[in-house]
Formats: C-alpha cells, sequence, structure tokens
C-alpha cells in the first residue's frame, strides 16, 4: 500500500461534494465525517445510504445535500444493495452498455452503528464475504440516535442511552462494545481502518487507499453525536481527539491482514509511545450518558479500556 | 402456427428450467438469489447458464432474500435488468423490500414458485406466499403450464420495464406442480425475441455524471400523493399488459389475456381458478357439459392490477360462481380471490351469488372430482350458503 501523501488543509479539494443546509443536529460528528468522506473519494462515487440519522437529514423530498448519485432502500440492507450497484456497474461496463467512458467509480455504502452492528451485519458479512469492489463505513455514534438514542451493540459499557437508562437497578449499557473492526478483519478483506473526523488528514487518506483497493473496504468511523451523548454541540471534535488519546478507540488499519497504528499521540500519551492512554475520566465526565457512573465503575471502565487498547497495540506489533 | 412449430424449437423441458431459458432469452444483466425450494431449480439453471458463459450477466449469490431484493434494487438503479426468483419464507423474508422495489418503480422481475408458509413447515405448493403480499404495488400474474411459465416471463420484462409501468412484476407458478413438471415447450427464436423486448433504457439510473437522489423521504406532505400516484400506475399498467399481449401475440403467435374464459359465455355456473389447478378444473367442467350441465371455467390470469371489467363481463349473466382459492384469510373471510370477486360483483344488479372453496394448501391434491363435487354443491346450495362462509375442501373435521 502506497504512502498516498501529505496532506494540509489547503491541499484539499474546495469542492463540496456532500453539501450544507442538511438537517443534522448542530455539532453533528457524523455530517462532518461525510463532508471528509466526500472530499477523499471525490466525485466519481455513487452513495448507498441505510436508513438513519444521515439518510434523513439529506434527503426530505425535495431537498438533497449530495452532488453524489445517492440511493437509500432500507434500513438493514445497505451492502446488499450496494453489492447491486458494483456489480451491475462492473457487468453494463463489461457488456458494453454503460459506464464504459467513466473513470472507476467507487461504490460507498453508509450505516450507523445500528445498521451495521446489529440488523445490517448479516448483509454485511455476505457483501464482505463476496467480495465486492466497494467501501462500506460504518459511522458510529454509538447509539440509535435517529429513533431517539437507544442502544446498540456498538453502545459502550456503562452509557445510559432510553434503552439502557441507568437507574436504581442499572448501571446504562450492560455489555462491551462490539468490535465492528475485528469483525470486518475476520473476513479477510483487503483494507479495514479506524478512523475519526477529528483526525481528518488520517480519516482522507484511508479513504483514498479505501478508494485504490479493489474488493471491499471496512470503515469503522468514530462519530460523536452530542445529542445524544448530552455533550456540547461545540465538544464533538474535541471528544473524538480525548476517544483516540484514552485509547478508547484507537486509529489503526489493516492492509491484507498486517495491522499498523495510524496516529501517533506522541506528548499526550503520559509514559512511552503508545505503551499507555490517558485516564479515560475528563472523557466521560464531558458526556451526560456518563454522568452516573461511579468511581468503581469508572475504574471497570478504565481497566478494560486498556485491556482493549493493549491487544489491539499488540496485534500491530506483530 | 404451424410455421413456427418447423422455425422454432418444441422440446422437452421441465418449467423451472423454461423460466430461466426465458431469462436467457431476455438477456438480462443482473440476477441476484437465495436457494429456497421450490424455487431452487431456476436460479440453479441461471447460474449455470452464467457459469457457461451462455448469459453475459452478473449472478450475486447473496445471503438471503432480503438481500436477493436489496441487491436487485441496486442493480436495477444502475440500469441493469434484473431478474429473481423466491418461494414461501423467501418472499415472506422480502415482504418489506417489496414495497420499496414498487415504491421506488423498479422493475425488477420475480418469479415465485407458489408454496405455502409455516408453521407447519411445508414446502408443498399453495398461494399463501404470494396472497400474503397482494398489496406490494407489484404487477402480479398467475400462470398454468410451462409454455406460458416462459412467455410470461418474457412478457413481465416488456411489461415493468415500459417507461409508462416502470413497476416490479411477479411472475407467478404453482411449486411443484408445475415448477418441478417436465412439459413440451417451443423456445422462442432469439431474433424475435429481440423484435418483442428492447433493450432496458431506464428513466434515470446512478451516474457520477449525472448525480440523483433515490429514496428520499416522503414527508407527510408527499406521502399521500406518490401512494396514490403509484395505485394509479398500477392500474393503468393494464393498457401496458394488454398491448404486451397483443405484441406478444403478432410476434409469436401465441395468445393471452388478462382471464381466460373455457365454455362460460353462455354458462349458467362459473367455476373460478387461478394457476397450475386450472388444467384439472376444466377436466370437470368437460365432465359436466358432457352431462348436459351449463357450466364454465374462468381463470384469472392478471391478479394485480385486478381486471374488474373482464370480471364483470364474464362473470355477469351467470346464476352462481363458484371461486377456488388457494389460501386462506384466517378471521377474514375464506379466500383472497373470493373477496375480489365479491368486490367486483357487488355492483352488479342482479348478482351472482358467489360460493368460496379453499383448498389444495400445503400441497394437497384437487381432483377433477373435487371440482365437480364443488361445482354441484354449489349449484344445489347457492341460497342456502352464506356469503361471507366458506367450505374448506377435502379436510377432515
Amino acid at each position: 500500500m502506497s504512502n498516498l501523501g501529505i496532506f494540509s488543509a489547503r491541499l484539499l479539494p474546495q469542492e463540496e461534494l456532500f453539501v450544507q443546509g442538511h438537517r443534522a443536529c448542530q455539532g453533528c460528528g457524523p455530517a462532518i465525517v461525510l463532508r471528509q468522506v466526500a472530499k477523499a473519494l471525490g466525485p466519481n462515487t455513487i452513495v448507498v445510504n441505510a436508513t438513519g440519522c444521515m439518510e434523513i437529514i439529506v434527503s426530505p423530498y425535495p431537498y438533497n445535500s449530495w452532488r453524489l448519485p445517492w440511493i437509500h432502500t432500507a434500513f438493514e440492507n445497505t451492502a446488499a444493495t450496494a453489492s447491486g450497484v458494483e456489480a451491475a456497474i462492473a457487468i453494463l461496463k463489461k457488456k458494453g452498455r454503460f459506464y464504459t467512458d467513466r473513470e472507476r467509480i467507487k461504490v460507498l455504502a453508509i450505516a450507523g452503528d445500528g445498521g451495521t452492528a446489529d440488523i445490517g451485519l448479516q448483509a454485511l458479512s455476505g457483501a464482505l464475504e463476496r467480495g465486492h469492489d466497494f467501501i462500506y463505513m460504518c459511522y458510529d455514534n454509538e447509539a440509535y440516535m435517529n429513533t431517539g438514542v437507544q442502544r446498540s451493540s456498538a453502545t459502550p459499557f456503562g452509557a445510559s442511552t432510553t434503552t439502557s437508562p441507568a437507574g436504581s437497578a442499572s448501571s446504562g449499557q450492560f455489555s462491551q462494545k462490539k468490535p465492528l473492526a475485528e469483525i470486518a478483519v475476520a473476513h479477510h478483506i483487503p483494507y479495514v481502518a479506524t478512523a475519526s473526523p477529528s483526525y481528518p488528514f488520517d480519516l482522507i487518506e484511508k479513504f483514498k487507499k479505501a478508494r485504490e483497493i479493489v474488493g471491499p473496504s471496512f470503515m469503522h468511523v468514530f462519530a460523536p453525536c452530542p445529542t445524544g451523548w448530552r455533550c456540547g454541540s461545540e465538544t464533538s471534535v474535541k471528544l473524538g481527539r480525548l476517544a483516540v488519546e484514552t485509547g478508547i478507540f484507537p486509529l489503526y488499519e489493516v492492509v491484507d491482514g498486517k495491522w499498523r497504528m495510524t496516529v501517533d499521540t506522541g506528548d499526550l500519551l503520559p509514559i512511552s509511545k503508545y505503551d499507555e492512554v490517558r485516564d479515560i475520566r475528563g472523557y466521560l465526565k464531558m458526556q451526560g450518558r456518563f454522568r452516573h457512573l461511579t468511581d468503581d465503575l469508572i475504574d471497570q471502565i478504565q481497566k478494560q479500556t486498556i485491556m482493549t487498547y493493549k491487544a489491539i497495540l499488540a496485534r500491530c506489533r506483530e | 402456427m404451424s410455421h413456427q412449430a418447423v422455425s422454432e424449437k418444441r422440446i422437452g423441458l421441465e418449467v423451472s428450467l423454461a423460466v430461466a431459458e426465458a431469462v436467457k432469452l431476455a438477456d438480462v444483466d443482473a440476477i441476484a438469489a437465495y436457494p429456497i425450494t421450490p424455487q431452487t431449480h431456476i436460479v440453479e439453471t441461471l447460474s449455470e447458464i452464467v457459469a457457461n458463459g451462455e448469459l453475459n450477466a452478473a449472478y450475486i449469490p447473496v445471503e438471503s432474500e432480503h438481500s436477493a431484493l436489496s441487491a436487485c434494487l441496486g442493480t436495477i438503479a444502475a440500469g441493469a435488468r434484473t431478474f429473481t426468483a423466491t418461494s414461501s419464507q423467501g418472499l415472506a423474508l422480502m415482504h418489506e423490500m417489496l414495497f420499496i422495489a414498487s415504491g421506488l418503480r423498479m422493475p425488477v422481475i420475480m418469479a415465485v414458485a407458489n408454496r405455502s408458509l409455516s408453521a407447519p413447515l411445508s414446502i408443498w405448493g399453495d398461494h399463501s406466499d404470494v396472497m400474503a403480499n397482494r398489496d406490494v404495488g407489484w404487477v402480479q400474474l398467475f400462470v398454468e403450464n410451462g409454455q406460458e411459465a416462459l412467455d410470461i416471463t418474457l412478457s413481465a420484462f416488456r411489461i415493468g420495464e415500459d417507461k409508462r409501468v416502470l413497476l416490479p412484476v411477479m411472475v407467478n407458478l404453482d411449486g411443484f406442480t408445475l415448477s418441478h413438471v417436465v412439459e413440451s415447450l417451443i423456445i422462442p427464436d432469439e431474433s424475435k425475441v429481440r423484435r418483442f423486448l428492447p433493450p432496458f433504457e431506464p428513466l434515470f439510473r446512478l451516474d457520477p455524471l449525472n448525480p440523483i437522489m433515490i429514496g428520499a423521504i416522503g414527508i407527510p406532505e408527499i406521502y399521500t400523493e406518490a401512494r396514490k400516484a403509484l395505485d394509479e400506475t398500477l392500474t393503468a399498467s393494464r393498457i401496458v399488459v394488454d398491448e404486451t399481449f397483443a405484441a406478444f401475440k403478432n410476434i409469436f403467435g401465441r395468445e393471452y389475456h388478462c382471464i381466460e374464459t373455457y365454455r362460460s359465455n353462455d354458462a349458467e355456473t362459473i367455476l373460478i381458478t387461478m394457476g397450475a389447478l386450472s388444467g384439472t378444473a376444466r377436466l370437470a367442467i368437460d365432465e359436466l357439459r358432457s352431462q348436459g350441465e351449463s357450466v364454465g371455467l374462468v381463470r384469472i390470469r392478471l391478479w394485480r392490477p385486478f381486471p374488474f371489467d373482464d370480471i364483470r363481463a364474464a362473470l355477469g349473466k351467470a346464476k352462481v360462481v363458484v371461486v377456488f382459492d388457494r389460501a386462506i384469510s384466517p378471521g377474514g373471510p375464506g379466500g383472497p380471490v373470493a373477496s375480489e370477486i365479491r368486490n367486483a360483483l357487488y355492483s352488479l344488479e342482479p348478482r351472482p351469488k358467489i360460493v368460496n372453496f379453499v383448498g389444495g394448501l400445503g400441497g394437497r391434491d384437487v381432483r377433477a372430482k373435487e371440482f365437480i363435487e364443488m361445482i354441484r354443491t354449489a349449484k344445489s346450495k347457492a341460497d342456502a350458503i352464506d356469503p361471507l362462509l366458506y367450505t374448506m375442501v377435502g379436510v377432515r373435521e
């Protein structure tokens, strides 16, 4: 995999393919993701969108926030519909019917964490296994935000949602976050990466790589949601950075099975590079969804975070 | 007809393979399908045809029927002529996507080898699967024999892809009793098929040079109009069905209509059927006619849009109409076909008595003598039978 170059803000394309005027909440993390991804992939892209926040905010008829061709069919089937689009382009090109004079078109499937980790996991697994030439992006805001902040299998342990509420008999989400990127890696696809809009150059480089890949890529993108996380709308980017610095959401890529950390948080790490991470308290304290956590639970989350982070680190050092 | 028998091949072929042959003749670009009995022979044959290079198409072996139709919406949105096939539980799993296919005006063509629905689990034939999907906004046709399965599948592409229609089309063929039988068939000549079926040219397609949005949200100010437009389009597709059948007759010589009548013009009692059991029903009509009874048969080929006018014209003069259903609406008025017939005839004055029989469920055989019995019971007890009651044929009480 070639290093696609060094970016600076000046070098990013001026053209906006995901445009303003959409109906996302203030400080919406996923909307920032879409803007960056659109810049990375460019105009020769077709978007297949699952039902969810990023579907409804762009398409209240007759309005449209995309300058890319875009299709939405249902919630759990985005990878399947994307399979169809990709296969049709290939066969119509081969038969000389259409798309013959087009440069390589890339199909981008977009779904939230519910549409990916829960209801869409089967269709995703099928499409990855069949090896379609497409990018699947999960923007992970860690709950069903579109329907009103219900827990998904990607909601982190301890987070209070409307279906994992904190209460006298509950400390919020009872299970650990489903390891989406690792599930994708287990399909032995050519490219898997995690990304965050708080690290735009890292994100853009990864999507440019995914665009070059022939075959499936899976992109797991951290996407803070002020509405669902009960945090200030100005804190989305900050929370994205803290998630990386605390080891809660490490940024890495897996190219043909080879793992690599891509973001060196350097001096921010208290001990040596990668080996330790920041205390998670600062990250948790900024969010209302974690407000109920006791010190014991926070310690438990801290230990779990370090364990998960070190497991990924170990794979990157193999 | 004789000159065609010379220029076109007549061969013995399993009906599922005949459907696959129609798909091949249509030069389909994309197929996405998932195996389910009794539809499997159709997609097995298609994947073989694609693997052998006889058909240049993308074959997407998806992981479920839900994904099959979802992938088909992707292929057709990119402008590929698209086919899939399913049965029973598979159609049920597709249910959500069936509405989306018609709502997005995606002319996917689908063969359904009709089968009962679980529970109890049954792989055998009836019409429960399609009747549970009556209101999905698709053009729905029922075929009786192998030649018709081939011809109607071919016609389905022309109907669905017509710019006045742009709706998905479902071709229903009875599981096993039709899908798995070998029949003598005429394979249409490819050059004639080219004349009959032009290449698919979508109105819109996903293309970066001309970005469009497919599948937007219908806010309350829009949704009602969208549903009304769908109903009007589906109703108006009747014209295209008739035109397609006329073109089919011109090019291939075989004649199809939205309903088929058999010895029913002057009949006092008319039996109504759909699908492969109609052949057995005709034996019953012949037997009763030979005994001097005034009976006839009407077979419904076009289920959606429902041919109300044809039904009124064909049944209006009858005294008793006997409706045979291969599905039941539990807790409702019996069979779904009978409901439709009551709807069609209620405004007539005088109107025939309608007697509903439900049978042939889960592969239970219905023989000619049972049709004779149904007709006789209906004739003798039409006045006594509560029109909202149905009789289950051959059930052990």
